[in-house]
């Protein structure tokens, strides 16, 4: 976990132009702008439920649009000028730099100044900051990612990740729990993800309706399904922060090492780098040191989950 | 770091010189407590006469100038249905004189938190790039306890350090920014008698110190009394006003707020420095408090002074001024709060392992 604090957010060597450029000995370090954000226009507002809005953003500054690389399992500060800022995590595809997903739930200031923002309104992003998912550790073992509820948010990106490497990695699941079945976001990209990213796909809800004709229950009656092995095995866990007891200690139980159990976690950030304080779990940041945390860290945090 | 020695006439003169050009902030009496001695702070100064250069110790600590109460970070200025964002990093040159050590230290401290991560702040650079910082030492309060928390003495992050040495100062010269003002001046070489006279004054200094507070393996300890009844025992008795944060010379957390002007033509984005004690400190979105209790945020304040950094860079952000504890309403300060967690503790030992002669 501590490593990844040293890899450049987002930097991907491939089409890193500066990978190529002779190094400036002047330069002390790169540092990124933080004080001001980059413009975006929101291209598309899809919405997906009732509470949950997918917004498309695009950087309109096409170099800024080049510098923001981010990595499965970051975010960013989302500022509605005038209303606030907020951490949103971002749910899109890496590779691509023309867009930028984010998924947005209604329940504060900022996200309801969003939720009122119509097509072509202009926000400003900062970031991306925090720590992602180690994709490249992941490699040749099997994924499961677990998310409950919005917690589908942050796991998309790594979906998407996945999608693009699918070669790389063994069996993939992914575990998807909810209130009500209305509440399953994403569910036009369900087929997507079972027949093109070839993921086994596994939902359930909580409190049925006359539609619904799959499984029932809590999230963790899903694993009695399928078998898989848990020595070869990294999961992803995102949703409440109920659920990451239970399924962590269910996983614990079947034999994945904590260290191989992520988690996301969620504070009321100000600064998102490591300045205000407000996102402080114990001794750790989470816009720092997380939001993406192995599971042996989050435990030995006091007040975590 | 080059050694002068200056005569206390000499340096008013300088001091003099040095504020009448300068924007410059020292210690004044602004008033009276009930005890009948007088409330010092830091304020806007123009004259060596307005300065109390034997002033015990200010209420506020130098902080706000560099992390200021409320601070702009950006404007935004709306047309139809754009807008453009404006940064300005305004740090006009500014002289601090007076500061004590561990003002010093927490300063070190800021510069820490705020410069050396991954994303340094460029507001507080500037302010700190802008400022000539003159400390000066002095006898410890009954209730200071900087030396147990190591912090009575200063090696860097001034320009000038003065140590009082009966009828001149001795002066470490810690950048050429001062030393060229101070060549304008008398200066002597520190003879044998002066360094004799200085070896003395650090002596009585360290050995004036009345309170002391154990903080060795405190974080283990603070670690193993997460639960104790000790936090819900003193979140009882505060008042979660935030009096200490805002005295504090280390406390840095700030809220990021922001407000449309009264035309609606623009807003401002402004970060306000915020204390961990206010209810809402880690209220999320949705209603969510992740530490509702008094208790609870009492207990954050004191993690995050006395464990969180000893986890992170290997030290504690107290400095030991005991500005907390003056300025508490309810009379809680960390000697106490600490040594009721260690007493607590150790009789519980006394318990687990039976001495000799209880048995």
């Amino acid at each position: 976990m501590h490593d990844m604090r040293f890899t450049l957010p987002g930097q991907d060597l491939n089409r890193e132009p500066f990978a190529l450029k002779p190094p400036d000995f002047q330069k002390k370090c790169e540092v990124m702008i933080t004080d001001r954000g980059y413009k975006c226009r929101l291209t598309n507002i899809v919405t997906i439920s009732s509470q949950e809005k997918l917004f498309l953003l695009r950087i309109i500054n096409p170099q800024e649009r080049e510098l923001f690389n981010f990595r499965p399992g970051q975010f960013l500060m989302l500022e509605v000028p005038g209303y606030g800022e907020a951490p949103i995590s971002i749910s899109s595809d890496n590779s691509n730099h023309e867009f930028i997903e984010i998924c947005i739930r209604k329940a504060g200031h900022v996200t309801s100044a969003m939720f009122e923002a119509k097509q072509g309104a202009v926000v400003s992003i900062r970031g991306p900051f925090g720590t992602a998912f180690p994709m490249e550790a992941m490699e040749g073992s099997n994924v499961l990612l677990v998310a409950g509820g919005l917690g589908i948010a942050p796991v998309r990106a790594p979906l998407y990740w996945i999608g693009n490497h699918r070669d790389r990695y063994k069996n993939v699941y992914l575990l998807y729990g909810a209130k009500e079945p209305s509440q399953l976001l994403f569910s036009y990209q369900f087929e997507e993800w079972k027949k093109v990213s070839k993921v086994e796909l596994m939902t359930i809800v909580e409190n049925p309706d006359a539609s619904w004709a799959g499984r029932t229950g809590m999230i963790t009656e899903l694993f009695n399904d399928f078998s898989f092995d848990a020595k070869k095995t990294f999961a992803i866990v995102c949703g409440p922060p109920v659920m990451f007891k239970f399924v962590c200690n269910y996983l614990d139980g079947k034999g994945i090492p904590m260290n191989r159990m992520f988690v996301s976690l969620e504070r009321r950030m100000h600064c998102g780098m490591g300045k205000c304080c407000r996102c402080m779990v114990g001794s750790t940041f989470t816009c720092l040191d997380g939001p993406v945390f192995d599971y042996w860290s989050v435990m030995n945090l006091k007040e975590a989950i | 770091m080059i050694y002068k020695v200056i005569s206390k006439t000499e340096f008013r003169k300088f001091i003099d010189a040095l504020v009448k050009h300068n924007t410059a902030y020292g210690p004044r009496a602004v008033d009276t407590g009930k005890d009948g001695k007088p409330i010092y702070q830091f304020m806007p100064v123009t004259s060596a006469d307005e300065i109390d250069f034997d002033y015990t110790v200010t209420h506020s600590s130098a902080k706000h100038l560099f992390l200021p109460y409320r601070d702009e970070l950006s404007r935004f200025r709306f047309n139809d249905e754009d807008w453009e964002q404006e940064v300005r990093y305004e740090a006009p040159p500014l002289i601090l004189i007076g500061l004590r050590p561990c003002d010093i230290n927490a300063i070190n401290i800021l510069d820490e938190v705020m410069l050396h991560g991954p994303y340094p702040s460029p507001y507080y650079l500037a302010r700190r790039k802008n400022t000539f910082i003159i400390g000066m030492d002095h006898l410890p309060l009954p209730d200071c306890f900087c030396k147990s928390m190591n912090r009575h003495t200063v090696n860097h992050g001034f320009n000038l350090f003065c140590s009082d040495i009966g009828d001149k100062y001795y002066l470490s010269i810690n950048s050429s920014k001062a030393y060229t003002f101070l060549k304008e001046f008398m200066l002597e070489e520190p003879s044998y008698e002066d360094n004799c006279l200085l070896i003395e004054r650090r002596k009585t200094i360290k050995q004036s110190f009345t309170t002391n507070i154990e903080v060795t393996g405190l974080p283990v300890f603070l670690d193993i009394e997460f639960d104790s009844p000790i936090w819900q025992k003193w979140g009882d008795k505060c008042l979660s006003c935030g009096s200490c944060a805002m005295v504090c010379p280390t406390c840095y957390c700030y809220s990021v707020e922001e407000r449309f002007d009264v035309d609606l033509k623009g807003s401002s984005r402004q970060n306000h420095l915020y204390s961990c004690n206010l209810i809402d400190f880690a209220q999320v979105a949705g209603g969510h408090n992740f530490r509702p209790r008094n208790g609870d945020r009492l207990k954050y304040r004191y993690y995050h002074h006395y464990r969180g950094f000893a986890a992170n860079d290997n030290q504690q952000i107290c400095v030991g001024c005991n500005r907390c504890g003056r300025a508490c309403l309810a009379d809680i300060n960390p000697k106490d709060v600490i040594n009721d967690l260690r007493l607590e503790r150790e009789s519980c030992m006394i318990c687990v392992s039976p001495s000799p002669d209880r048995t």
